[in-house]
């Protein structure tokens, strides 16, 4: 059997493990995967972190990747980088470079087994800012710049792909150059606030062609978390990675109030395996869960087991179909044959979950208010408490 | 270079992380992760450590006369990616 076969039936313990720390966050990027933006009154807590770290540990999950949220807003984030390392956890984190002063970035290089990703999505401010808010390009450099003086070299600098930034890669690899970073870009996903942008960002399919061409051309020099194998039908080159959806079986998501997702894109009820409070822990959840089993058993292709293109893109992204209202054996929205477009023409409103985490808007909403007396309701069977009055 | 008359081990910086398959190999000084493709593969590399040199190690732990070559070369590429060193 080959290896690849081996992880669709699901592995002991995760290679990819994401851990988001906080729903809380300083920004509010339109097309956050999360909706994040408060804090869950329901999060997880220094000590609950520390044992979710020891069974990291017992289960030997090499390495975490910690994202939010903004992790580092967390007062106790320190602690916990510092705790995991000293457990055998390594760590890689997100951030949006907020908290990464001259002080904490030299402290970063001195500490073994940490790893630090600051997100740009745009190669100028005028881009980035646009979808990330304003200032962040410019708390971003200055993280770089802070990590670059304290000679943390090779951490990674992270782009989510849009139709705005796709003109942009050379000058994003120019940018990590500068810096001593390694670029990393990955796919965007309507997923979260991704949702409501995701029509107007996603990129084209002549860009999708352009991005395609650029990462064969660059080989593993870019990384991509194996995020854009939808594409590998473009060509006779496959990315390199392992080419399969690795929700559930070699990929999941905690998220900061415990609950355990088939992966960091499908924060919805339907990929919801359980808790890191219930119990048996994240072990029983990884290992048990009714939605884990399911996923690790054999899976149909539905309508594009036909296509000549699915051994090479395996049919894409679950979270990517699932949040534009398109059936999990159907095409991805993205399909390189067009297929996706084709199918979203036919369906209905997509589902949207019902974890938001969102700062609320700003923006004064009317309230009206009614004067006068109670309207006569309309139906003796009103369950108006008002039901009855004249 | 890999020389399999001499005395090997597992690095002491790699974890290795049982799986269905054989096992998973974690360098932590790297961060790179590597496959080991059989559970007899798993079991040479722990046995290195115990014994003189790597042919004694496929001896002891029964690796087939067939398979020897291809069990050799998957040492020299962990040899060469640092998961096993020699050791004095």
């Amino acid at each position: 059997m080959k290896l690849v076969e081996h992880f669709k039936e699901g592995l002991n313990s995760p290679i990819c493990l994401t851990w988001e720390l906080t729903y809380a966050c300083n920004l509010s990027c339109v097309h956050c995967l999360s909706s994040s933006g408060r804090r869950d009154p329901r999060e997880l807590s220094t000590a609950e972190c520390k044992a979710v770290i020891d069974e990291l540990q017992r289960m030997q999950v090499f390495y975490v990747n910690i994202g939010g949220g903004e992790p580092t807003v967390r007062s106790d984030f320190w602690e916990l980088v510092e705790y995991a390392v000293a457990h055998q956890v390594g760590v890689k984190f997100s951030t949006n470079g907020v908290k990464l002063t001259p002080e904490r970035a030299r402290w970063l290089a001195a500490t073994d087994y940490v790893d630090v990703q600051i997100s740009l999505d745009g190669a100028t401010a005028e881009v980035n800012d646009v979808v990330r808010g304003p200032g962040s390009y410019d708390t971003a450099i200055r993280a770089m710049t802070n990590l670059r003086d304290a000679g943390f070299r090779d951490f990674k600098l992270s782009v989510v792909m849009t139709r705005q930034n796709v003109g942009q890669l050379d000058d994003f690899a120019r940018i990590a150059d500068e810096y001593g970073a390694q670029l990393r870009i990955t796919r965007l996903r309507p997923s979260g606030r991704g949702a409501d942008v995701w029509d107007e960002l996603h990129p084209t399919a002549e860009q999708q062609l352009e991005l395609y061409d650029w990462l064969v051309a660059r080989g593993e020099k870019v990384l991509t978390g194996d995020s854009f194998f939808h594409l590998n039908a473009l060509g006779s080159d496959p990315l390199p990675g392992l080419n399969l959806c690795g929700a559930g079986r070699v990929v999941c998501l905690i998220d900061p109030v415990g609950d355990v997702y088939a992966c960091p894109f499908a924060i919805h009820q339907e990929f919801l395996a359980g808790n890191v409070r219930d119990e048996g822990g994240f072990a029983t959840v990884w290992t048990d869960s009714e939605l884990f089993t399911r996923l690790r058993g054999p899976q149909t292709g539905g309508t594009c087991t036909s296509c000549s293109a699915y051994d090479a893109c395996q049919g894409g992204c679950m979270a990517a179909k699932f949040f534009t209202g398109l059936p999990l054996d159907g095409p991805d929205p993205e399909c390189v044959k067009g297929n996706g477009e084709r199918a979203l023409a036919t369906v209905g409103a997509a589902p949207r979950s019902d974890v938001d985490h969102s700062h609320r808007k700003s923006r004064k909403v009317p309230v009206s208010i009614g004067f006068g007396p109670p309207s006569r309701p309309d139906r003796a069977c009103d369950t108006s408490p008002l039901a009855g009055l004249r | 270079m890999f020389e399999p008359d001499q005395p090997y081990r597992c690095s002491p910086r790699v974890s290795l992380r049982p799986e269905p398959f054989g096992a998973l190999a974690y360098d932590f000084s790297t961060r790179r992760l590597s496959f080991l493709k059989t559970k007899l593969l798993v079991e040479v590399v722990r046995a290195l450590e115990a014994q003189p040199d790597v042919h004694t190690t496929l001896d002891a732990a029964g690796v087939p006369d067939g398979e020897r070559p291809s069990y050799l070369k998957a040492l020299e590429g962990l040899a060469n990616t640092g998961t096993i060193e020699r050791r004095d």
